[in-house]
């Protein structure tokens, strides 16, 4: 309904514009800066509403009653933040690789929007369905990687340093078992595309196929936006904030969105992947889809406020030797059934 | 002017734009002396070949690149990099000085490269651009069909440095030294001892005792 709607409204401006004899590519370069400025909204309001969202869940985990003051049931809260942090003073440290350390707020951003355009949000609602979908969701997600080392590095402090290099040894081992999980889905629906995945999953959810697959991807998922019970980067009692310890003001806030934006990226997909994406009945597409991304961050946030830390061993352990070789055996018996 | 021609004016700007970024990137990358934003310019090098890919409607190509380069071996040299001893110099310097052997060396290179291009046929370009599930599934196919012997004979090369790592790693244990769990017991003891000494920077307490 609402695609058909932005279709028509695109259809009249493109016949307008062949009219006046300008040439099209114009016209699909001021749409791409569009969609671009619509995404860059989508994530702030987004992320607003996940701190508020994620404050008060904790709250009522804790039987406290969370944000209270600011707007009615503290609803104005992230507002307020959001105005402080823009406020405070943007602090380079002397001894800091200036550059590096000015432009790691803004690299991780880049995979943020960039896997934003792939994601189904609704019937239609996609910027642009690739055929190689999920392979560009996990080759734009490795940038995020390279940020938090530049930022670590750069900070010229151990706490950073010490935080970026848990970060990036924790990410990298999870992506394994989270590829592999995913590649079960792909398998059954035997595209990579997203608009394609959650078209093969009308008649039933990917999670009843492959609920190991989809328990994996939740492990994975968590340690890879570096969440509870796998938030050894930022590991408070240990080493400050980790790879963000020296940052502060609007780079401060660009690592803080990117963080939530990622959470809410990693909901997105496994929502998209596991649970139908965006199909439902009765209510709009957008509506289901932001019900099953609610309810994939709702997980994320439960895990927080109730999983005490993992130990760096553990973690490793866990990895290796739980998580990889189940995702192998997902595979191969998805594989094998597939075959059969 | 036709949309046609912008078209093609516009993709040569592309083109020209993400070659003068590899280009200039890779230069950057040999004459820079802090060797972290040498890296860095490695990535930015890769980063835009991905780009380059793309313009040729090589889409998973362009994908596997940024996955496999920028995603896994670029974060595998950083990481490399802040292991390295100096790790508390914020200008980490890079200190190769052999330019006369690495010229010989490249122009080396170059000359094979043109020696090889010259020979190789390449076939024209289709008229219209491939679509990209034919990509992926013909790269596929051809890697377990035709060139599964090739294939195989890499998946066992990465094996064997993998097993070679391994080895390196512990390598104290297998000359009957002690095994790795033992010396970070031992190491731990030590830093218990000199931690009531602090001297501003734990982590120089590990380099001296290497």
């Amino acid at each position: 309904m609402i695609a058909g709607w932005i279709n028509s409204c695109y259809e009249s401006i493109r016949n307008w514009w062949v009219a006046c004899g300008i040439p099209l590519v114009w016209l699909d370069i001021i749409r791409a800066i569009l969609l671009g400025i619509v995404l860059a909204i989508i994530v702030v309001v987004a992320v607003l509403i996940l701190t508020y969202v994620e404050r008060k869940v904790a709250g009522h985990f804790q039987s406290r009653m969370g944000p209270m003051r600011v707007g009615w049931h503290g609803l104005l809260q992230p507002i307020a933040d959001a105005i402080k942090l823009i406020q405070k003073e943007d602090i380079v440290p002397e001894k800091a690789d200036y550059w590096v350390f000015t432009l790691a707020p803004f690299v991780v951003f880049v995979p943020v929007m960039m896997v934003l355009v792939v994601i189904p949000f609704g019937d239609h609602l996609i910027v642009q369905d690739l055929n190689i979908g999920i392979l560009y969701i996990f080759a734009v997600s490795g940038i995020g990687v390279v940020a938090i080392l530049m930022g670590g590095w750069a900070s010229n402090n151990k706490w950073s340093l010490l935080g970026a290099m848990r970060s990036v040894s924790q990410m990298v081992s999870y992506e394994l078992p989270l590829i592999l999980s995913v590649l079960g889905v792909v398998i059954l629906a035997g595209t990579m595309s997203m608009g394609g995945i959650v078209e093969a999953q009308r008649k039933m959810w990917f999670i009843v196929y492959q609920p190991l697959g989809f328990i994996i991807y939740l492990f994975a998922a968590t340690a890879e936006v570096n969440r509870v019970p796998f938030d050894l980067p930022e590991a408070e009692q240990e080493i400050v904030a980790g790879y963000n310890t020296e940052y502060s003001g609007m780079k401060f806030a660009m690592f803080y969105l990117a963080e939530y934006a990622n959470m809410f990226i990693v909901s997105m997909i496994g929502a998209t992947l596991f649970l139908g994406g965006w199909q439902g009945p009765l209510l709009p597409s957008p509506v289901w889809f932001l019900i099953k991304t609610g309810a994939m961050v709702f997980i994320l946030l439960w895990f927080r406020w109730t999983f005490p830390r993992f130990r760096v061993d553990q973690l490793m352990d866990f990895g290796w030797k739980v998580l990889l070789p189940f995702a192998f055996i997902n595979l191969l018996v998805t594989a094998l059934v597939v075959i059969i | 002017m036709t949309g046609l021609e912008t078209e093609e004016i516009l993709s040569a700007i592309v083109f020209y734009l993400l070659s003068g970024v590899v280009v200039g990137s890779s230069i950057l990358v040999i004459t820079l002396r802090n060797i972290f934003r040498s890296a860095l310019f490695l990535l930015l090098a890769f980063f835009a070949t991905a780009g380059l890919f793309i313009t040729l409607d090589a889409e998973f190509i362009a994908a596997v690149q940024v996955l496999i380069y920028v995603g896994a071996i670029g974060v595998l040299i950083l990481f490399a990099i802040m292991l390295t001893r100096r790790i508390q110099d914020p200008v980490a310097k890079s200190t190769t000085r052999s330019f006369i052997l690495g010229a010989f060396v490249s122009a080396a290179f170059l000359f094979f490269l043109i020696l090889i291009l010259g020979k190789i046929y390449l076939p024209p370009f289709p008229e219209t651009g491939a679509d990209t599930e034919g990509i992926t599934k013909g790269i596929g196919r051809m890697l377990l069909t035709y060139y599964l012997l090739p294939f195989e004979v890499v998946s066992v090369l990465l094996v064997g440095a993998l097993i070679g790592a391994v080895v390196i790693a512990r390598k104290e244990e297998a000359r009957g030294g002690e095994p790795p769990e033992v010396a970070l017991e031992r190491e731990r003891k030590d830093r218990e001892i000199t931690d009531s000494k602090p001297d501003g920077n734990g982590l120089e307490q590990n380099d001296r005792k290497h």
